[in-house]
């Protein structure tokens, strides 16, 4: 278990160098820079010594190599550099901001599965009922649905209508202020885990260690529990997994319209000015993350199932 | 009560913020938000040109000059008086007395000398530097050539004598958010950025970084009585359909609205009464870069802008939010000419003048435009047509905003769609127009004729007011009849206040920015907000 273990750890490795030189090419050869940025929005004329100056303090003047050298170096020392924009650490600004990012994507990823698993399951054990035609139905609903609609329709309700919650903002961190934008970006993952979850619970239904556990004798509770959930399990991990892992990056848009303020406004905010070093460190944090989540998930898979180890 | 008052309805009526403000209570905390972003960069506002930070300054910070809105030009805000010497051109600031900083620091000239130097160092490379360019010597400080500025002089404590490089109006430069005072007696710069601490109204409390900044009644503020509120919450909110559910939700008290709104919000008997609206310092045009044939003659100009139905598009597509522009100058500049026509939608007109020039077949043009829903790509969108009626075929080339500038500001481009600021200043704003500044800087169309070299130049050096604005008005119309722009719009802001706010005022420079200090609620708000 331990070999198995690092070995997922140190595949991680190459990936996160690989994606560190794509964001540093990407963003070297989009058009705009900061400094020209600061004057984007229409509100001030053009300052060319400024921009001069800028470029200048930010080594946007020297050569690419020069700058590539420069940030390779640094990502070796585990240093994300300086933002243009707010002249602070990058690692200080994904600080501030982690901590309202893992809030929203663990409640998000927690309400998914307490209401997407269960009804999965129960939808499969029932094929065909109304439990089973109402999830379904539930499920291609909540996987339509532009999560940006489905946000401002839950503030009409819930804020405007029924006065229960607040519309937006991170208050004092409480969870009334969470509720809302944490069931708007669960809402996907939720669908895709309930379909995944009868897909997977009916698959193994008609498995032949199921026929046989059946002709045992075993009691029906027991083969769910015993033979049909374990072996489900698998599957429904592998969607938590990749789910949980991307939902930090899918928050963008629910935190801009809930203005949360986790690291995905914040990438916005640094992609539209420019802001080089936020932006990268932001993405590798996101893959990072990412990253993390799915060795986690091979390691649980192994738990769940040895086989997997054997492979 | 401010209804549905626009700024020149206000000017007119003589209406003065005392009126406005009359009947005031103490007490509350305001939920303002801030629209332009979902972060603040940094509470270090000398470092910051952006709009976002000025909500943070209007509430913590003071410059030498603020912006009076009902006057319509910076006044004195630090000093209590000065004295102007013959050539204008020496300013002697007799400094408050009673302005004290949150730390307990007294305001004292070294405090000014302190901060123009930190905006202006070169190792900082602030934005605020250019404007404190207007003081003779700074150039060479900027430069790293100097150790002092030289225009700047300690008479005593509570009095600074400025000398500037011309006879100018230093408020326009002095009033700005990047240049105002911080106390000279720090121990770690770095903490502007995490515990400002300025001479405002409002002393900082708490950031919530991608949320909110909260401020509190500074109790020892030099204004007698001010400020009215004892918190604000300066909420970000960059989405406006979020804004505008929790506006209705009574969560925010204010909302500035975009063109759907505007239009929504004015059919709404519970909200129309609460709009406040004004024209602010922005015009909207294309832009023609006259490196390219056609555009070199202004005939071909004259008539892009005789061909299209300017009225219609900002009545159809900006909703009303917005007055066609009749030349660079917006409505509330003192040397707007409210005599002057815009272009008349004339396409016969316009067909002749293109027949004139030799473009009787029409040609083709590129224009770079962002997807900004009042100047992008949806206004070209609707003008391809009329152009197309008079032989002119316009295509549309969509960037992203930042590489928008990036193309306007390295001249590649053929024609541009962009909102460019054209105030306060009127001097200013002109002086993109002069043949000497460069494209790079604000004369992206490569302006460049001598009679309005000339007439700006005499501007420059007049002191009088009114002849100043009289040969502002001429050069400007000079602009307006050489066409190096199509001249679409100017801005028309628009905020919606909640029926217990007072003390709002009308910013044409910026209409979400407002003076906290005179903002006042009222008996009739909810209790989270008494």
């Amino acid at each position: 278990m331990l070999r198995f273990t690092l070995r997922r750890i140190l595949q991680v490795a190459p990936t996160v160098v690989v994606v560190a030189l794509l964001i540093f090419v990407i963003f070297s050869v989009v058009p705009g820079t900061f400094a020209v940025s600061l004057f984007a929005d229409g509100k001030r004329a053009a300052d060319p010594q400024l921009i001069a100056r800028l470029n200048e303090e930010f080594g946007l003047n020297k050569p690419l190599m020069e700058r590539f050298a420069t940030y390779v170096t640094d990502l070796a020392r585990f240093d994300l550099g300086t933002s243009f924009r707010t002249r602070q650490p990058v690692v200080d600004l994904i600080n501030d901001r982690m901590g309202a990012s893992l809030q929203l994507s663990v409640a998000a990823m927690v309400f998914a599965i307490v209401v997407g698993v269960p009804f999965g399951f129960l939808a499969a054990l029932r094929p065909g009922s109304m439990l089973d035609t109402t999830t379904m139905i539930g499920a291609i609903s909540g996987l339509s649905l532009p999560d940006f609609w489905f946000g401002l329709l839950l503030m009409y309700l819930f804020a405007l209508q029924l006065n229960w919650l607040p519309s937006f903002g991170y208050g004092d961190g409480s969870l009334q202020n969470l509720i809302l934008p944490a069931v708007t970006l669960g809402v996907t993952p939720l669908a895709l885990l309930a379909r995944t979850t009868r897909a997977g619970v009916l698959d193994v239904l008609n498995a032949d260690f199921i026929r046989t556990a059946h002709s045992k004798g075993m009691s029906e509770a027991k083969v769910v529990r015993w033979h049909v959930a374990r072996n489900a399990l698998v599957l429904i991990v592998t969607t938590v997994g990749l789910q949980f892992g991307s939902l930090i990056g899918q928050a963008v848009v629910i935190e801009k319209l809930f203005a949360w303020p986790g690291i995905g406004s914040l990438l916005v905010d640094s992609v539209a000015i420019r802001d080089i070093p936020v932006v990268q460190g932001t993405i590798l944090v996101i893959v990072l993350w990412f990253l993390i989540i799915n060795t986690a998930v091979d390691l649980v898979y192994a738990a769940i199932d040895p086989r997997i180890k054997q492979e | 009560m401010l209804k549905r008052l626009t700024l020149a309805v206000m000017l007119g009526l003589g209406v003065s913020t005392e009126a406005l403000a009359a009947g005031e209570r103490h007490g509350g905390t305001l939920v303002f938000t801030a629209p332009y972003g979902s972060s603040f960069a940094t509470l270090d506002v000398q470092a910051s040109p952006n709009t976002q930070e000025e909500f943070i300054t209007q509430a913590i910070h003071r410059a030498l000059y603020d912006w009076d809105s009902i006057q319509n030009k910076p006044v004195l805000e630090l000093a209590s008086s000065e004295d102007v010497s013959d050539d204008g051109t020496v300013h002697t600031y007799h400094l408050r007395d009673n302005a004290v900083f949150h730390s307990g620091k007294p305001l004292t000239a070294d405090d000014i000398i302190y901060s123009y130097k930190r905006i202006a160092n070169p190792k900082n490379a602030f934005p605020g530097a250019s404007y404190i360019a207007v003081i003779k010597g700074a150039d060479e400080f900027i430069a790293g050539k100097a150790e002092e500025i030289s225009g700047l002089k300690k008479i005593d404590d509570h009095t600074l004598e400025v000398t500037f490089v011309g006879p100018i109006n230093p408020g326009f430069s002095l009033m700005q958010n990047t240049t105002v005072i911080y106390p000279s007696d720090v121990k770690d710069e770095a903490s502007f950025a995490k515990t400002p601490v300025g001479l405002g109204a409002f002393v900082f409390k708490e950031h919530i970084p991608g949320s909110q900044v909260v401020v509190e009644k500074f109790d020892k503020y030099y204004e007698e009585g001010k400020p009215y509120l004892d918190r604000i919450d300066i909420t970000l909110m960059a989405e406006d359909a979020a804004r505008d559910i929790a506006f209705r939700n009574k969560e925010i008290d204010v909302s500035i609205l975009g063109p759907t709104q505007y239009q929504a919000y004015q059919g709404e008997d519970a909200l129309k009464d609460h709009l406040l609206e004004v024209a602010e310092v922005y015009t909207r045009t294309i832009g023609f870069n006259p490196t390219f044939e056609p555009f070199k003659d202004k005939r071909v100009r004259q008539a892009i802008n005789y061909a299209i139905n300017t009225p219609l598009i900002v009545e159809r597509l900006v909703k009303n939010k917005a007055y066609p522009a009749s030349g660079w100058l917006p409505l509330s500049s003192p040397a707007f000419d409210k005599d002057k026509a815009p272009y008349a939608f004339d396409p016969e007109k316009a067909k002749a003048l293109l027949a004139e020039a030799g473009y009787a077949d029409g040609f083709e043009f590129e224009v770079t435009a962002s997807p900004n829903e009042s100047w992008g790509v949806p206004i070209v969108e609707a003008i391809l047509p009329m152009l197309k009626k008079v032989g002119i075929t316009m295509k549309p080339k969509p960037v992203e905003s930042s590489a928008l500038g990036d193309a306007v500001t390295s001249g590649n481009f053929s024609a541009y769609i962009w909102s460019i600021p054209s105030g306060p200043d009127p001097l200013n704003a002109l002086r993109c127009f002069l043949s000497t500044t460069p494209p790079s800087a604000c004369n992206y169309s490569s302006y460049a004729n001598p009679e309005f070299d000339k007439l700006f130049r005499a501007a420059e050096q007049e002191r009088d007011p009114t002849k100043q604005s009289n040969l502002l008005r001429q050069a400007n119309n000079l602009v307006q009849d050489d066409a190096p722009v199509w001249f679409f719009n100017y801005n028309k802001a628009v905020m919606a206040y909640q029926p217990w706010i007072h003390g709002l005022v009308p910013n044409a420079t910026e209409l979400a920015v407002q003076p906290y200090d005179e903002i006042w609620i009222d008996e009739t708000a909810p209790d989270s907000r008494r």
